[in-house]
This record gives structure tokens, C-alpha cells and sequence, in this order.
């Protein structure tokens, strides 16, 4: 079982919280979007949940998940496109678990990437250099790598942002091929069509949460509404939150 | 040099040429030990210097090494013009500066160029202030721009040792070191010690320029870390291969400098960092990938 329950959790930087008193789970091979305006907390939540950020209250329940077993996908801009690498040595960083620091490079270790550079449609791609790859292509490369983490939970920030649509419907295939296998699934989003087409949970925020489930009970034009008119500023002469939880 | 101009039976010409190449070091232990001091450099130096390029570290490495500075001025203060002491000091000092700036940039907002520059600057200025203390402008010269023709044994098994080291060490974290590069998220995200690897790596700066200050002076130690390495970029496309380049430039650079101060009766050290700033300006012009004529080079396209 691979749960994460979030009870009361706050998250932010320096005292001023970005995502506010939030409680609920992601359960169990469950697939959810996490949907929201801009500066709505939507990342700050994500690297919660991988363990990257320290919450300022409450607390963050993964079970027996340790945060290395969560495969994550940032926001692309936090990778040097620019180093002198290939994708197959990329891709292969996949298996960290199995290799780690100092381990070898077994056969079977090669045709794992050459398999999952196949399933992302990259076949043939392996001994080329990172920085001759196209923004789609690259994307496809971060999903082959994912494949290999083999991670019960997949966590995805943005995924498709600037990303043409060829290369969105394969990569979608892959996670939807995840959610088969019954891996949990988080993914921030901003196409609301897709989140209606294809996710069955969604997690609405604008800082404090505004709708969590069903993806129809939650995708309502007055939740959209609210999650608009709900302020992004940034108070810096903000109280201290004696509000104790929901 | 101006009988190798004149015409001479082929043979005689090839020993005269070998005499203007080896004789140098043949001759003279001081231009043999500097010759063996500069090849063991390069071995460390260069991929070291790759990948302070690679990770857009390149004026942290200059700004250590002006921090090793005070080091080797309080090793100069109390027994003189030791490399011993000099270079002991150099280390402690460098290795402070390095993990306290490194300290800072994790742990505080301040970015990591500004707070190398900081601990630099206060580092550089205790330096210059102890040595003026004690000693002329002529020990200042010394420790700045370095003594290569007094490399002695005790100096050679430093830079010996010190380049081992630096091998081993690059060889043991090559792969978790290269993800801290371009990916630092993934690595913390697989909790694979991202820092532990900048402060090793930060460590084995310092000590390449404290090896390399001995033989070249504080000021131009950098530049075998940084030349070779800003060149090679321009010649391979993955960090091994580029690695190797760049030992390979900077052995050239080494050997050629050292000729060039031999019978130009240049210093040691300007001599080699100008070598090596041939053989960038050479690569930033000629160079196989991103260089000025691969990029203007004449020539159809291509079908795909």
C-alpha cells in the first residue's frame, strides 16, 4: 500500500505558507490532478510530498514509502540541457537503486534503457548528446528514465507545459500505462480538458484547498471561480496562523 | 635557435631539433623536476577544472585561489620561503574558505558566486597584509607568481601525492558527481549525497590549486585548472572524452612553456598559462564544435 495522507499540512518558505492547512490522501494507486492558478502552491506541494521541502505544520503520513522510492519530475528549466552527455547515460541514472554509486553496469541494465527509450518512442536515440535534443524530445527522455525508476509513486510538475501534442498524447500512454499497474500518480496540470478526459481524481488549491475528489465534483465553474479570485499576495506583515487545523 | 634555420644534411637537422627539444631537460635536474611537477598537474588539474567549466564555477576556482593567499603568507611568516609550510597553510586556509562560502550558500540565501567573492576578498587582503609585515616585494613576487625552478623532491611528492588522490577520489564519486552537475534535483530526489559531493568536490579544487601555487604561484595556478579545460569543451562532446583533451592540452602547454622560459629566459609560470591561452584561442577559433569557424564554416546543408 502506498498511501500518502496529508493531516494539516502547511507548507512555504521563511513563515509565510504556500499551501495552507491542507488535509486529505492520495490513496493507493490512485490519479490525481493537482490543478490551481499560478502561484497557488500547486510545486511548493510537490516537492512536500517528495520530501524536498520541510512542512511548517502538520505532517506529511507516506507509510513505509521512503522519499528516495518517489520517482519526481520538476519543472524542466532545473536541468543543464547544455552538459556534455548522452541519453543512454541519462536514462540509465533510472536505476540508481540497483547501481547507486559505485555499482556496475550489467546487460541487463543496458537493454532496460534501450527497452524504455523504445516505449517512449526514442528508439535509436541512445548515443546521442542531450543538447541536441528538441524540448519534446527531452521530455521523452525524463519519462524513460522514470520508467526505470519503477517507483510505486510518480510524481509530475507540469509535464506537458511547452510541449507539442504528438509528444503529449506518447507520454500520456506511458502514464496511463502507470495508473494501470496501479502506481499512485500526482501531476500538476493546467489543461483542463485533459484533467476532465483522463483523471479521475482532482485536487483543486489556491493556497487554502477548494475542492479535493471526483475530478467532476471538484472541476466545477464555481470551484474554478473561487480558485481565481482567491488572492495571490504575498502579506509581509502577515500574523502568526493560530488557526489550528481542520 | 638560429642554426636550425640553416641547411644542414637531414640528419644532422633532426639532432639539432631533438637538441633544442630534450636537451633542456636532459641537462638540468631544476627544468626535469618542473617538467615531471607540470605533467602530474595536468593529470589532476584537468578534469577537475572540466568540471568547475561544466558547472558554471569557473571565476569560484580563481577567486580560491587568491583565498589560498593568507595561508601561504602565515607559512611564510614563520619559517620563510618553505614550500612545506607555504603549502600547508595554503590547504588550511583554502579548505576554510571553500567549506565556509559553500556553508554559507546552503544554508543562507546568499549565492554562491557572492559569498566566494566575499571570503576571497577578506581572505586576499589578510594575505597581502602578512607578507608586507614581513619580508620584501620580492617574497610577495615568489608566492604570486611561484618558483617553479625551485621544485625540489619534498615538493614533487606533494604534487605526486596530490594528484593521486585526485584521481582516485574523481574516479570514486565520478558518477554521482557528474548527476550533481546537470540534475542536482534527481540526485537529491534518489537521496544520493549531492552535498557531500560539492564539498568533495570543493576540496579537491583547493587542493589542485595549492599543488599547483607551488610550481606556478598563487595567481597563475588557475589557470591549469581553467585553460585546458575552457578549451577542450570546444573539441569533445562528453565529459570523458573532453577530460582527456584537456590533460592533453595541458601537458602540451607544460612542456612547451617550460621550453619557451628556457630559452627565452621568461618566468616559468606566465609561460605555461600563455601556452595554454595559445591553444584556447586556437580552440575558440578553430575548434570542432561551437567554435567561431564551425559555426561560419561554408558548406550545404545537410539532409537531416
Amino acid at each position: 500500500m502506498h498511501a500518502i495522507s496529508l493531516q494539516n499540512l502547511t507548507l512555504g518558505y521563511e513563515r509565510h505558507p504556500a499551501v495552507h492547512h491542507l488535509s486529505g490522501v492520495f490513496e493507493s494507486g490512485s490519479m490525481t490532478a493537482v490543478v490551481g492558478p499560478n502561484g497557488s502552491g500547486k510545486s511548493t506541494l510537490l516537492k512536500g510530498i517528495t520530501g524536498l521541502l520541510r512542512p511548517l505544520g502538520g505532517r506529511i503520513d507516506r507509510g513505509r514509502l521512503r522519499t528516495t522510492q518517489i520517482a519526481y519530475l520538476p519543472q524542466r528549466l532545473e536541468v543543464d540541457r547544455s552538459f556534455p552527455i548522452t541519453v543512454l547515460d541519462i536514462v540509465i541514472l533510472g536505476l540508481w537503486h540497483h547501481i547507486g554509486i559505485f555499482g556496475g553496469m550489467k546487460r541487463m541494465f543496458w537493454e532496460k534503457a534501450a527497452h524504455a527509450l523504445c516505449t517512449v518512442g526514442l528508439d535509436g536515440f541512445e548515443a546521442r548528446a542531450i543538447s541536441d535534443l528538441s524540448g519534446g524530445q527531452f521530455q521523452r527522455v525524463m519519462f524513460a528514465r522514470m520508467l526505470l525508476q519503477d517507483s510505486p509513486v510518480v510524481v509530475l510538475d507540469e509535464p506537458f507545459t511547452s510541449i507539442d501534442a504528438q509528444t503529449t498524447r506518447d507520454l500520456f500512454q506511458v502514464i496511463q500505462r502507470w495508473h494501470a499497474e496501479n502506481r499512485t500518480i500526482i501531476a500538476v496540470l493546467h489543461d483542463f480538458d485533459q484533467v476532465r478526459a483522463f483523471f479521475p481524481r482532482t485536487l483543486l488549491i489556491a493556497r487554502e484547498l477548494i475542492g479535493w475528489g471526483e475530478t467532476h465534483q471538484v472541476m466545477t465553474e464555481e470551484n474554478l471561480l473561487l480558485s481565481r479570485r482567491m488572492s495571490e499576495a504575498w502579506d509581509a506583515s502577515a500574523k502568526v496562523c493560530l488557526e489550528n487545523g481542520a | 635557435m638560429g642554426r636550425i634555420g640553416e641547411s644542414l644534411p637531414g640528419e644532422r637537422r633532426m639532432n639539432h631539433l631533438a637538441d633544442f627539444f630534450f636537451s633542456p631537460f636532459q641537462e638540468f635536474t631544476f627544468m626535469r623536476h618542473a617538467l615531471v611537477a607540470c605533467l602530474a598537474l595536468a593529470i589532476g588539474c584537468a578534469p577537475v577544472g572540466m568540471l568547475l567549466v561544466l558547472r558554471r564555477m569557473s571565476l569560484m576556482g580563481d577567486a580560491l585561489s587568491h583565498a589560498v593567499l593568507p595561508g601561504a603568507a602565515i607559512g611564510f611568516l614563520v619559517s620563510g620561503l618553505s614550500l612545506y609550510a607555504m603549502t600547508i597553510g595554503g590547504i588550511i586556509v583554502g579548505l576554510t574558505v571553500a567549506l565556509l562560502a559553500g556553508a554559507i550558500t546552503r544554508f543562507t540565501a546568499l549565492r554562491e558566486d557572492a559569498s566566494f567573492a566575499a571570503l576571497y576578498l577578506i581572505s586576499l587582503a589578510l594575505g597581502v597584509l602578512i607578507i608586507s609585515m614581513r619580508g620584501t616585494s620580492v617574497d610577495l613576487i615568489h608566492v604570486l607568481f611561484g618558483t617553479i625552478l625551485a621544485v625540489d623532491d619534498p615538493a614533487l611528492i606533494l604534487i605526486a601525492a596530490i594528484t593521486t588522490v585526485t584521481v582516485f577520489t574523481m574516479a570514486l564519486i565520478y558518477r554521482p558527481l557528474i548527476v550533481e552537475c546537470f540534475d542536482p534535483g534527481f540526485l537529491q530526489s534518489v537521496g544520493g549525497h549531492g552535498t557531500t559531493m560539492h564539498f568533495t568536490f570543493l576540496v579537491l579544487v583547493v587542493l589542485n590549486l595549492v599543488a599547483g601555487f607551488t610550481a606556478l604561484g598563487t595567481l597563475m595556478a588557475v589557470g591549469m585548472l581553467m585553460l585546458p579545460a575552457a578549451s577542450a569543451n570546444f573539441w569533445a562532446k562528453q565529459f570523458w572524452s573532453a577530460s582527456m583533451i584537456a590533460t592533453l592540452i595541458a601537458m602540451i602547454s607544460s612542456y612547451s612553456g617550460l621550453l619557451l622560459s628556457f630559452y627565452m629566459n621568461f618566468p616559468s609560470g606566465p609561460s605555461i598559462i600563455l601556452t595554454a591561452g595559445i591553444c584556447h584561442a586556437f580552440s575558440v577559433l578553430f575548434g570542432k564544435y561551437g567554435s567561431i569557424y564551425s559555426r561560419h564554416k561554408a558548406g550545404d546543408h545537410l539532409t537531416g
